[in-house]
């Protein structure tokens, strides 16, 4: 018995290595099998229509149409799929020719070698060739990790996939685990496998097995993304917290938890307190949109524009978020002065930089720079008057003299030429200024003094 | 020819109206995609008459994962065909080829999966069968390693491959593109780089805002302003494209400026046309005087497009950084004009790009400034967005200083990457595709030909991966002889993605007199700084399926 197979199998080695030949299956008619004049034919005459209706440029180009305008196509979609086209990929690629006779098609289980002889290396090269192989011989795990080991040497990743997909159904987790810790390409090749097909659980306890803890924790965090309802996802992002992470991530993730839990918070409150109708803000300035998983900037700002004057103990008091995401200070005072300036809150603006020393003496400061607020406040349309206070603060000379004249904030221009006694830019800035206004008075008496001087 | 009757861009739904017996589906093996075949097979009316048959063809190759899937769907039995066509390499130009698979460098760098490897080393085969066998291997990384494997058992296994050409390539250079993660990152100076950045160039075709391109009828003003982006192609077929595009920018405008002069002139020609002989010449030159005079105009509005934007005070401040990082200044603490941007909200993409390149040039930032500039972007554009600067980490660009010394300003010395004095308008170093910084990609390729990487040995170490060569044999008749004057040939294949500016780089060596060779490039996909950080984001909306 075993040698009338071994025969058998030797035989079907030479049958069924058809893909160097380009064996094309022909009908009696002489149409190759499964072109589309084949189809055609035997399936439904409408197709005449289609065929006589066609542009007689056509017609003229192609001799197969003036004789049989019905029914030979000279092309084939078989003879296309073979590679006609690309006579050289044939030589080097792996896929064979296959038969093309879809309605002849065999059954699948002949396609199936019946011996139990193939090799594992052979397998895995009849797989390459793009045969359908049942690997369901491989019965010992040895079998099946040489197997996967001639696989994985043949750098095939369609036959690596089909490999670990056999494996994972077959083998128990921990064998299979165990084995994939010492293959590294094959491990990524399922790693991506899992994450591609969505399969979180298997992929999670993988990555517990390789002790790859960190990764465990960012794949779970990622599936936050899909939770729609917010409670939910407030819920899953709090288990998330114990996760692995590392300790700069899981303070990350923490602030990530309480900042969705407040959210949750505040818009429950500030969506009763819009349709109540009550409060001047939320009239005046009815919102966009709802706050849910915004970033914590964006939290920021919206905090400083409806809730300003809240005292630190609520939930949505710009003060309470500054303490709670220990935001700094530059952060904060961007934020509520981008939010107040849009309000138009002038005595807010001054109040956020003004800082009384201990003898009770006021005095502008600012943890960023002074010609940035003097942007913020110019893209808020601030007065001059306003505008001006700052313009007068900002420290570098040049920089000033340029926002100060690009705003027209004449007083500052006319300081500041005095301070560095330019009597001829003074006398040139003259005729910026309104005549008769109070500025060309100003100019008039500080050149006077000028010259005495 | 083939009686293909329409072609259809895929998109779920029905099917769209048309009298065919065949549907097929030509697609590259991504889910997603399977996703929206499953939805146009199911919707198609079963009832009507006749039947159509649906047929899938995969590009570069089949892929299990996707055929599995549809089976999952239940569709896959509709398939009469399934098969693959291995179209590996496209040609973009006379001297570039691309996979244009955008996810290869993800895949080979993030997750350790070389499946684009494999059809990297297919491509390198087929162009061995029509262009000869490639007798000398140059690599650098482990990709390359990879790649040169799969190439030398391949040709092991087809014995029968070994043809009768004589080689056209002399040398092949494999790259990975981690040995050189700085230049992509860096905003491109080209004209060519400039329309990537800020329009993004799609298969030689780039759309543009209609409004320039509006033609000026006498008397109409502005009643039609066109609404559609005008849409162009950009290649070397075109003249006057195939002498600007590598060009630094500030040295486009006098190249189009004497055009203009010598169009004119030829037009002025037909008032010098007396005889019938020289009208009818005049004439004959008409249709190509006319080609270039629109090819003039395109690209003098585009120039004015760009112009707008590099003249822009943003665009000044972020060059002014990006320069600062590469000729080493301050690349250890953290960035007043990146905190700026940050606080501005500017798009996170362009802080992600400044942020990894200061990385790459201090060889990883210090903790407590990784964590600062972290801790800023997670409060100002979402907490989510860990996942992302994860992978950043992962690929290298953003992460911490392990090793306590930065080895960049070693590499950028010895390679001399950043140059002072560079010459925008008459170029004399590839240092002027970035105005000052030398691509280290193309550095090494031209460092390779002349003197040869044995100078090199200790900067190389510092880069990652193995660098190698390997020999292929030629039979005895096809060796080459090179004759005197003649170039070598270089193929230099960027794995992970290579920038049009590395692109024009190269093309300035191989125009070099006494240069000595002439290169012809490959890579995975064509990129810019921006399409490359976005292949590394994590995709952050659930999928629509």
């Amino acid at each position: 018995l075993k040698e009338s197979k071994r025969a058998v199998n030797s035989l079907r080695d030479i049958v069924d290595d058809d893909d160097d030949d380009d064996l094309e299956r022909v009908s009696w008619s002489g149409e190759p099998v499964g072109s589309i004049s084949w189809s055609i034919k035997e399936t439904a005459s409408s197709s005449t229509s289609s065929l006589e209706g066609r542009d007689s440029s056509l017609q003229k180009g192609s001799s197969s149409y003036a004789a049989f305008p019905k029914q030979v196509s000279s092309y084939s979609l078989s003879s296309l799929f073979k590679g006609e086209l690309c006579l050289f990929f044939s030589v080097f690629s792996d896929t064979g020719v296959k038969n093309y006779a879809p309605e002849l098609r065999r059954p699948k289980t002949e396609y199936k070698d019946y011996s139990s002889d193939w090799s594992p290396k052979d397998t895995v090269r009849r797989m390459q060739r793009g045969k359908v192989c049942s690997l369901e011989r491989f019965r010992s795990l040895q079998d099946k990790l040489v197997l996967l080991d001639e696989a994985v040497a043949g750098h095939d990743g369609n036959v690596i996939t089909a490999v670990l997909i056999f494996l994972k159904r077959t083998l128990r987790r921990e064998i299979l685990f165990r084995e994939l810790e010492v293959r590294q390409v094959a491990l990524c090749h399922l790693i991506h496998f899992l994450k591609e097909t969505g399969e979180q659980k298997l992929l999670l306890d993988l990555l517990r097995f390789l002790d790859r803890t960190e990764e465990v924790a960012l794949s779970q965090y990622r599936e936050h993304l899909n939770i729609q309802d917010v409670e939910k996802r407030r819920e899953f992002l709090k288990v998330c917290i114990g996760l692995p992470f590392s300790a700069e991530d899981t303070s990350h993730i923490q602030d990530h938890y309480t900042l969705l839990e407040r959210q949750i918070i505040i818009e429950a409150n500030d969506r009763h307190l819009e349709t109540a109708g009550q409060s001047e803000i939320f009239r005046k300035y009815p919102r966009k949109a709802s706050i849910l998983n915004m970033p914590l900037v964006t939290t920021l700002f919206y905090s400083c524009f409806y809730h300003y004057t809240e005292a630190e103990g609520t939930f949505s008091s710009p003060t309470n978020l500054k303490k709670t995401f220990k935001i700094p200070d530059k952060q904060y005072v961007l934020t509520a002065l981008a939010a107040r300036a849009k309000l138009r809150a002038w005595d807010d603006v001054d109040a956020l930089f003004t800082t009384k020393n201990w003898l009770g003496y006021t005095k502008k400061k600012a943890p960023i720079g002074f010609h940035r607020v003097v942007e913020i406040l110019q893209r808020n349309n601030a007065p001059v008057q306003v505008l001006q206070e700052y313009v007068r603060l900002v420290e570098d000379v040049e920089t000033r003299l340029n926002l100060a004249t690009k705003y027209k904030c004449h007083d500052v221009v006319i300081e500041t030429y005095r301070d560095l006694k330019d009597r001829i830019q003074l006398t040139a800035y003259k005729c910026k200024v309104e005549r008769g206004s109070a500025e060309e008075e100003k100019i008039n008496s500080i050149l006077n003094n000028m010259v005495r001087n | 020819e083939h009686e293909v009757e329409k072609m259809f861009t895929l998109k779920p739904g029905r099917l769209p109206q048309a009298d065919v017996k065949n549907i097929i589906f030509f697609v590259r093996p991504k889910l997603e995609l399977m996703d929206i075949i499953t939805d146009n097979v199911l919707r198609e009316d079963r009832g009507r008459s006749p039947q159509r048959d649906f047929h899938i063809l995969f590009v570069p190759r089949r892929s299990l994962l996707c055929e599995q899937w549809l089976k999952e769907q239940g569709v896959l039995g509709s398939f009469i065909h399934r098969e693959q066509y291995s179209l590996d390499l496209i040609p973009f130009d006379g001297d570039l080829l691309s996979m244009e698979s955008e996810s290869a460098f993800k895949e080979c760098y993030l997750e350790s999966d070389q499946t684009s490897l494999y059809h990297a080393a297919k491509g390198l085969m087929t162009l061995q069968a029509l262009y000869g066998t490639i007798p000398q291997i140059f690599g650098k990384g482990e990709c390359a390693r990879h790649v040169a494997n799969m190439m030398i058992r391949m040709k092991r296994e087809f014995p029968g491959s070994q043809n009768s050409i004589f080689p056209v390539f002399d040398t092949l250079l494999l790259l990975d593109r981690n040995v050189d993660l700085l230049t992509p990152l860096a905003t491109q100076l080209t004209y060519e780089g400039l329309i990537d950045e800020i329009y993004g160039i799609q298969n030689t075709y780039v759309k543009l805002p209609p409004e320039k391109f509006a033609p000026k009828k006498q008397g109409e003003g502005g009643k039609d302003l066109p609404t559609e982006p005008k849409k162009l192609q950009l290649n070397s077929a075109e003249e006057l494209y195939a002498e600007i595009r590598d060009k630094n920018f500030n040295a486009v405008g006098s190249v189009l400026s004497k055009k203009a002069k010598i169009i004119s002139a030829a037009f002025e020609e037909r008032h010098h046309a007396k005889t019938v002989g020289e009208i009818k010449q005049f004439v004959s030159q008409l249709p190509h005087m006319q080609a270039a005079r629109s090819s003039l105009a395109n690209h003098t509005s585009i120039a004015e497009l760009i112009k707008d934007i590099t003249t822009s005070e943003d665009f000044f401040d972020n060059l002014t950084v990006e320069q600062e990082f590469m000729s080493g200044i301050d690349t250890d603490k953290v960035n007043n004009y990146i905190e700026d941007c940050i606080a501005q909200k500017h798009p996170l993409i362009k802080i992600l790009r400044l942020v990894c390149l200061q990385s790459v040039c201090n060889s990883g930032l210090k903790q407590k400034v990784l964590d600062h500039y972290k801790r800023e972007i997670l409060q100002t554009y979402g907490y989510e967005h860990i996942l992302t600067l994860n992978n950043l980490e992962k690929a290298g660009l953003l992460k911490p200083q392990t090793s306590g010394r930065n080895n960049y300003p070693t590499i950028r010395k010895t390679l001399r990457l950043w140059m002072d004095d560079v010459n925008e308008q008459n170029p004399n170093d590839i240092s002027y595709v970035y105005s000052g910084y030398a691509p280290l990609s193309v550095r090494l390729a031209q460092l390779l030909a002349r003197p040869g990487w044995r100078s090199i040995e200790e900067v190389l170490k510092m880069l990652p991966g193995p660098h190698f060569e390997e020999r292929q044999q030629l039979p005895t008749g096809l060796q080459k002889k090179r004759q005197h004057g003649e170039n070598r040939v270089t193929l230099v294949f960027f794995l992970g993605g290579v920038t049009y500016a590395e692109i024009a780089a190269l093309r300035f060596l191989s125009q070099m007199e006494d240069g000595g060779t002439e290169y012809v490039i490959a890579t995975t996909k064509l990129i810019n700084g921006t399409s490359w950080i976005k292949s590394l984001m994590e995709k952050l909306e659930p999928a629509p399926f």
